[in-house]
């Protein structure tokens, strides 16, 4: 229990992990996460990479639209730049520059490429807002794939067939094993986070939440709209393009189709499952958006019984069960799951002097 | 400090503002008093870049500054209060206050997403700096954390003039800072704003319907109507004018 969370100092109080509930938290889920990359089952590992790269991605979009209050339904755009940066750049690069050190010239360089994508992308949202504006990086989303599929660019990006992934040479540690992908996944993960938490406590953080909460109260404070949005869009962008090249890493082939629509929505719904703009958010908005259709599997595959007609129903229910948790969520959680958390901590936290 | 030159301003048929020319004196209150509608609103969004006037001139600190965009006249140094509350509501007071600061801190993208290093000693550096010139100025020590959200209206309107602060602006524009508190909280109110002219030697704007208050702080008032000045004087001078009686302050008064 906290009965007083008093500082002696300005330093102490600015930290990110300013009790000892959080600190406990994310150091026990640092122990956890080393035992589970030692002692996890292969499909567990699986799972896990996943939920990892996407909580980068979606933690990336959290700066845009749950910190800066501008939608976006385009995201999976920048994935695919991610992706298709990175395995252009060590096709192109085969050959001429050693393996071993590839992955630390194409990471970045996919990661600066989607950042300026995203800068573009966020261009029209100096002039419109909300649903306008969900419909115009919608556009980019379609745009980037079509680019992606045409005949004109299939030598590099492989077109309609997808194309293959090098395993990541880290400095002569080759990652051919999910295992070991799954490490650096966890890594970049936290540091994602970490980074963002950064920025919510400096002037550039504070000027997204001022933007989202009241614009024109912003720049009488003298934050420039253009700047901002833009810079809020580019970050975002940059972590959605990280977390592309991660999962071209991780499937060894990609295949535009994986970044359509589909993906881009679900984004939006691990976020609006997890709570927006709070830090725990995406983190508990992409269990869940990765335990779905895994769930549904296995209740599949109990109740088919290898049964094909029913086996079927399968990809729809999936796509249903998104619709069905995104609706549930906006009319009786629109905080989020975050928002269920909070009111547990309370009540733990008061017990037994009061309740709720 | 802040110069008015003959500003005309209008939407459409309205003229919300017809020639209104005057000078608010540097470390001066000055007060704009008028009824409903007389167009002291349009002048203060005039004044920080949200309209532009169709004629006319603004200039700050001799500087002419007419066709400058809200945030570079905040960087200059003019900060200003809303009428209708506007603070972050989502956000613990501290924050709020941190915003004020926006144009003094100069961390970059860079410095922002590693934080250790320079970002943070500017961060402690202007944590203290408000905490001592801001928070316990304004006595709102006890409510640094409290989101906006959960605060009494007298309290928010100290928490906005807080931030406006932060901005150490050379000009202070305060759009009603008691319009709908009680006389308790009022006096308090008159009294920061006082402590502020004394202590930081800031220029202020005051539009104000509470005259008691306007009378007792303001060393020039300006009066409009109807978007016209028909007044400019000492609170004496302005409160025996007949016009002015005649418009606004009532025959009794």
């Amino acid at each position: 229990m906290i009965n007083g969370n008093l500082k002696a100092s300005y330093a102490d109080d600015e930290r990110v992990l300013d009790n000892s509930y959080k600190k406990a938290f994310v150091y026990g889920m640092m122990v956890v996460l080393a035992g589970f990359a030692a002692f996890a089952n292969d499909y567990l590992i699986l799972v896990a990479c996943q939920m990892g790269i996407m909580l980068i991605a979606v933690v990336g979009l959290n700066v845009v639209i749950g910190y800066t209050g501008l939608m976006s339904l385009g995201h999976a755009a920048f994935i695919a730049v991610g992706a298709y940066g990175v395995t252009i750049l060590h096709n192109l690069g085969a050959g001429t520059v050693p393996d071993a050190v590839m992955p630390f010239i194409a990471v970045p360089v996919a990661v600066a490429i989607s950042a300026l994508i995203g800068i573009v992308v966020g261009l029209p949202s100096l002039r419109v807002k909300g649903l306008y504006l969900a419909v115009a990086t919608l556009a980019a989303n379609f745009i980037v794939i079509f680019v992606i599929e045409q005949d004109l660019f299939a030598p590099w990006t492989g077109g309609m067939t997808g194309i293959e992934t090098p395993a990541p040479n880290l400095a002569g540690w080759v990652l051919d094993d999910k295992r070991e992908m799954f490490v650096l996944i966890a890594v970049f993960a936290f540091a994602t986070i970490l980074t963002v938490q950064n920025l919510f406590r400096t002037r550039v953080g504070r000027a997204f939440i001022a933007i989202r909460d009241r614009d024109y109260s912003a720049e009488i404070l003298g934050i420039s709209l253009l700047r901002f949005k833009l810079t809020s869009f580019a970050i975002s962008a940059a972590f959605c393009g990280l977390a592309g090249a991660l999962l071209a890493y991780f499937y060894a082939s990609i295949l535009p189709e994986q970044f359509e629509l589909a993906l881009s929505l679900q984004l939006v719904a691990a976020l609006i499952v997890g709570g927006m703009g709070r830090t725990m958010g995406p983190v508990f908005g992409v269990i869940v958006i990765v335990m779905v259709p895994e769930v549904i599997k296995v209740v599949f595959g109990a109740v088919s019984g290898g049964d094909p007609s029913v086996a079927q129903l399968r990809a729809p229910l999936q796509e249903m069960a998104f619709g069905f948790l995104i609706i549930f969520f906006l009319m009786f959680e629109p905080l989020g799951i975050v928002h269920i958390t909070d009111r547990i901590l309370r009540a733990l936290n008061r017990w037994p002097f009061a309740r709720g | 400090m802040l110069k008015i030159e003959d500003l005309h301003l209008s939407f459409g048929g309205i003229k919300a503002l017809q020639g209104i020319s005057f000078e608010a004196q540097a470390g001066e209150i000055t007060g704009v008093i008028g009824p409903n509608g007389a167009g002291k609103t349009s002048l203060f969004n005039a004044i920080s870049g949200f309209y532009q006037p169709d004629r006319g001139r603004v200039w700050f600190d001799g500087r002419d500054i007419t066709g400058m965009a809200p945030d570079r006249r905040a960087a200059l140094g003019i900060a200003r209060t809303f009428q209708n509350i506007a603070l972050f509501r989502g956000m613990t007071v501290l924050d709020n206050i941190k915003l004020g600061g926006h144009t003094r801190l100069k961390t970059g993208l860079w410095g922002a997403l590693r934080y250790f290093g320079p970002a943070q000693r500017e961060e402690l550096e202007f944590r203290r700096d408000i905490e001592e010139r801001v928070i316990d100025f304004l006595e709102i020590d006890h409510i640094r954390k409290v989101p906006i959200t959960a605060l009494p209206y007298g309290l928010q309107k100290r928490v906005e003039l807080g931030r406006a602060l932060a901005m150490r602006p050379q000009v202070l524009l305060l759009d009603e800072p008691v319009a709908g508190m009680n006389r308790e909280e009022t006096a308090d109110m008159a009294r920061f704003i006082l402590d502020v002219q004394e202590r930081f030697g800031t220029t202020i704007l005051l539009v104000e319907h509470d005259m008691h208050m306007v009378m007792d702080i303001c060393a020039h008032i300006v009066v409009l109507n109807f978007g016209q000045q028909i007044a400019e004087g000492s609170p004496q001078e302005v409160s025996q004018n007949p016009a002015v009686i005649e418009a606004y302050l009532g025959a009794a008064a």
